[in-house]
C-alpha cells in the first residue's frame, strides 16, 4: 500500500488543497460581488425588459462574449500585467485570483441574466401595479423569484472555476493543479496524478450536492 | 371616478403602428362593478392596463378621482398606483414568500407601515379571504381559487378605492369561479371598492357587474347597463357572446317550421319573472301560446327570464296579447311575424 503511494508528501498535497480551496473562495465571492449586477443589468437592458435598450445590451453582450470566447488559458498569460498592477503579484493564490474572476464573471453573469429571465413577467406586473420602484423589484421580486436559478448559477460557476484553479497551475498559481502537472505529469508520479484527480473529483462531488440541496430548500414547491 | 377622454394606444411591432384601442371615451361611476367583455385581442387586456399605466397610452388623457393620471411623472405615477389594487388570471403571486409575506408586499413596498400595523393589517385581510389557517403556506401548496384570494387580500392590501381584475376567473373552475365572484361582491359591496374588470365569459358579467361594455376591434361596440345590453343583444359580438352562453335554447329556423302562429322572444326583468304574466295573457286574450325555449337567471341581483313563445290565435288576439304583455313590463321581440 505504502509502496504505492511512495512519491506522495501529504503534506505538500495538503497545503495545495488548501491553496485550491483559497482560490476558488476568493475567486467566487468576487464573481459573484461583480458577476450578479452585471447579470442583473444585463436582463434590465434585454429586449421588452424595464431598461430595454438595444445599443447598450448589444454592446454589453459583446464584451461578455468576447470575454467567454476567449480561452482560459490564454486569459491567465493576457492578463499578467494586469494582475501584477492589481495584486503586485501573478504567482500563487493571490496572483490566480483576477484572471479566474475575470474568466468567470461573464459566464456567471450570462447564468444570472438566464435565471432572471425565467421569472414570469406577470410578478413583475403585479409588483409594478403596486407602485414599486425599479430597485424594489429587483430585490423584492426579481432575486427572490430567481432565487433558486441564481444557486444553480453559483454551482455550476464554483465547479467551473475549480477546473479553472487547475489550469491556473501552468502559471504558477499553486493548488492542486499545480501539484498534478509538475509531478504527476512531468515527473511521471502517478499516485500524485490519482491522489489529485481524486481530491479534485470529491470537492466537485460536495460542490453540486451543497448547491442542489440548497436549490431544493428554496424551491418552495 | 375613471375618466377616459379620446384614450387610445397603438403598439409598434418592427416599425408598424398596430392599433390596440381606437379613440375611446369612457366613464366609470364610483362604487360600480364595470365590466369589459370581448374575445382575446379586442383590445380590453390594454384598456384595463392604461388604468394604471402598466400601459402607456399613446394619446388622450386619463382622469381617476381628479387626478390626471396620464400627466404624472415616476413619483406621483407609483403613489397613485398603490390606490388601485390589481388581480391576475394567473395569481402573479411570489412563489418565493409565504402568503402572509405576499399580502404584506405593498404595504412594505409602499414603506411607512410598522412591522406590527403590517401584521394586523394581513390578519384581518386573511380573514376577510377566509384563509386565516394557511397564512405560512407558499403559494405552491394552494389551489387556484385560494391563490385568487390571496390575490384579492394582496390587492386590498394598501386600502385602494379600485381594483382591476384581469381576467381573474378564467383559469378557474366553474365553483371557484363563482366563489371569487362572491367575493368580489361582497368586497364591492361592503367596501364601496370600484370594480372594472375584463372577462370573456358572459356569466362573469352577468353574475357581478352593474354595467358592461363589449369590446371589439379595439372598439367599445356597446355599453350600458347589464340587462339593457344583454336582453336583448343588438351588436354581432354581443349577439355572438350570448348564443356562446345560450347553447342550450340555440334553436333552429327549421325547428320553427313545424310551430303555427307568431313567434315572439319575451325578456322578463326584475318582479314581472316570478309573476304569472303569460298566463293571465293568455287567458284575457283567448290566445294559446307554446313555449319553445327559456330560461331563467339572475342578473347580478336581479331575476331576469327569456321565454321563446309561438303565439297562435286571431290577428285581433295576437295584437292584444302583445299589448298586454308590453303593458306589464315585459320586452317583446318579434322573431317571426
Amino acid at each position: 500500500m505504502s509502496a504505492m503511494f511512495v512519491n506522495i508528501d501529504w503534506y505538500e498535497i495538503w497545503l495545495a488543497t488548501l491553496d485550491t480551496l483559497l482560490m476558488l473562495g476568493g475567486s467566487l465571492l468576487f464573481t459573484v460581488l461583480l458577476g450578479l449586477p452585471l447579470g442583473v443589468l444585463l436582463f434590465l437592458l434585454g429586449p421588452r425588459q424595464l431598461f430595454a435598450h438595444r445599443g447598450a445590451y448589444a454592446a454589453l453582450s459583446l464584451v461578455v462574449n468576447v470575454l467567454r470566447s476567449l480561452p482560459f488559458i490564454i486569459l491567465l498569460i493576457v492578463m499578467i500585467p494586469f494582475t501584477v498592477l492589481v495584486t503586485g503579484t501573478s504567482l500563487g493564490v493571490a496572483g490566480a485570483i483576477p484572471p479566474l474572476v475575470v474568466g468567470a464573471t461573464p459566464f456567471f453573469a450570462r447564468l444570472v441574466e438566464t435565471a432572471l429571465r425565467e421569472v414570469d413577467r406577470g410578478i413583475i406586473e403585479a409588483v409594478q401595479s403596486m407602485g414599486a420602484t425599479t430597485g424594489q423589484i429587483i430585490w423584492n421580486a426579481l432575486l427572490p423569484e430567481a432565487r433558486p436559478g441564481i444557486i444553480a448559477a453559483v454551482t455550476v460557476t464554483a465547479i467551473t472555476l475549480v477546473s479553472y484553479t487547475a489550469m491556473a497551475g501552468v502559471v504558477g498559481a499553486g493548488g492542486l493543479g499545480d501539484l498534478a502537472i509538475r509531478f504527476g505529469y512531468q515527473r511521471f508520479q502517478t499516485d500524485v496524478m490519482v491522489v489529485t484527480v481524486v481530491l479534485l473529483l470529491v470537492l466537485v462531488q460536495i460542490l453540486q450536492m451543497l448547491g442542489d440541496r440548497l436549490v431544493v430548500h428554496f424551491s418552495r414547491k | 371616478m375613471i375618466e377616459f377622454q379620446q384614450v387610445h394606444k397603438a403598439y409598434t411591432v418592427q416599425g408598424r403602428q398596430i392599433p390596440a384601442l381606437q379613440p375611446t371615451d369612457l366613464h366609470v361611476r364610483r362604487g360600480e362593478v364595470f365590466g369589459l367583455i370581448g374575445h382575446s385581442g379586442a383590445g380590453k387586456s390594454t384598456l384595463l392596463r392604461l388604468i394604471n399605466r402598466l400601459e402607456e397610452p399613446s394619446g388622450g388623457r386619463i382622469i381617476i378621482n381628479g387626478i390626471e393620471v396620464t400627466a404624472l411623472d415616476a413619483n406621483g405615477l407609483r403613489s397613485f398606483r398603490r390606490s388601485v389594487g390589481m388581480i391576475f388570471q394567473h395569481f402573479n403571486l411570489l412563489a418565493s414568500k409565504t402568503v402572509a409575506e405576499n399580502i404584506a408586499m405593498p404595504m412594505k413596498l409602499a414603506g411607512g407601515h410598522g412591522s406590527a400595523d403590517i401584521a394586523q393589517r394581513v390578519r384581518e385581510l386573511l380573514v376577510r379571504v377566509g384563509l386565516s389557517e394557511h397564512a405560512q403556506k407558499y403559494p405552491a401548496q394552494l389551489s387556484g381559487g385560494q391563490k385568487q384570494r390571496v390575490g384579492i387580500a394582496r390587492a386590498l392590501a394598501t386600502g385602494p378605492d379600485i381594483l382591476l381584475c384581469d381576467e381573474a376567473t378564467s383559469a378557474l373552475d366553474p365553483q371557484t369561479t363563482a366563489q371569487v365572484l362572491q367575493l368580489l361582491a361582497e368586497i364591492n359591496r361592503e367596501l364601496g371598492l370600484t370594480i372594472v374588470l375584463i372577462t370573456h365569459e358572459m356569466d362573469v358579467i352577468r353574475r357581478v357587474c352593474d354595467r358592461v361594455g363589449v369590446m371589439d376591434g379595439g372598439v367599445i361596440v356597446e355599453l350600458g347597463d347589464v340587462a339593457d345590453v344583454f336582453l336583448p343583444p343588438q351588436h354581432p359580438t354581443t349577439i355572438s357572446f350570448v348564443q356562446e352562453s345560450e347553447d342550450d335554447d340555440f334553436v333552429t329556423d327549421e325547428d320553427w317550421q313545424q310551430v303555427q302562429g307568431s313567434i315572439v322572444r319575451l325578456t322578463f326583468l326584475g318582479e314581472s319573472t316570478y309573476a304569472p304574466v303569460l298566463g293571465r295573457v293568455a287567458r284575457e286574450t283567448g290566445i294559446d301560446y307554446s313555449i319553445l325555449a327559456g330560461r331563467i337567471g339572475r342578473i347580478k341581483d336581479q331575476p331576469c327570464g327569456q321565454l321563446t313563445v309561438a303565439l297562435s290565435g286571431s290577428e285581433s288576439q295576437a295584437l292584444a296579447a302583445r299589448e298586454q304583455l308590453q303593458a306589464a313590463g315585459v320586452t317583446l321581440e318579434v322573431i317571426r311575424a
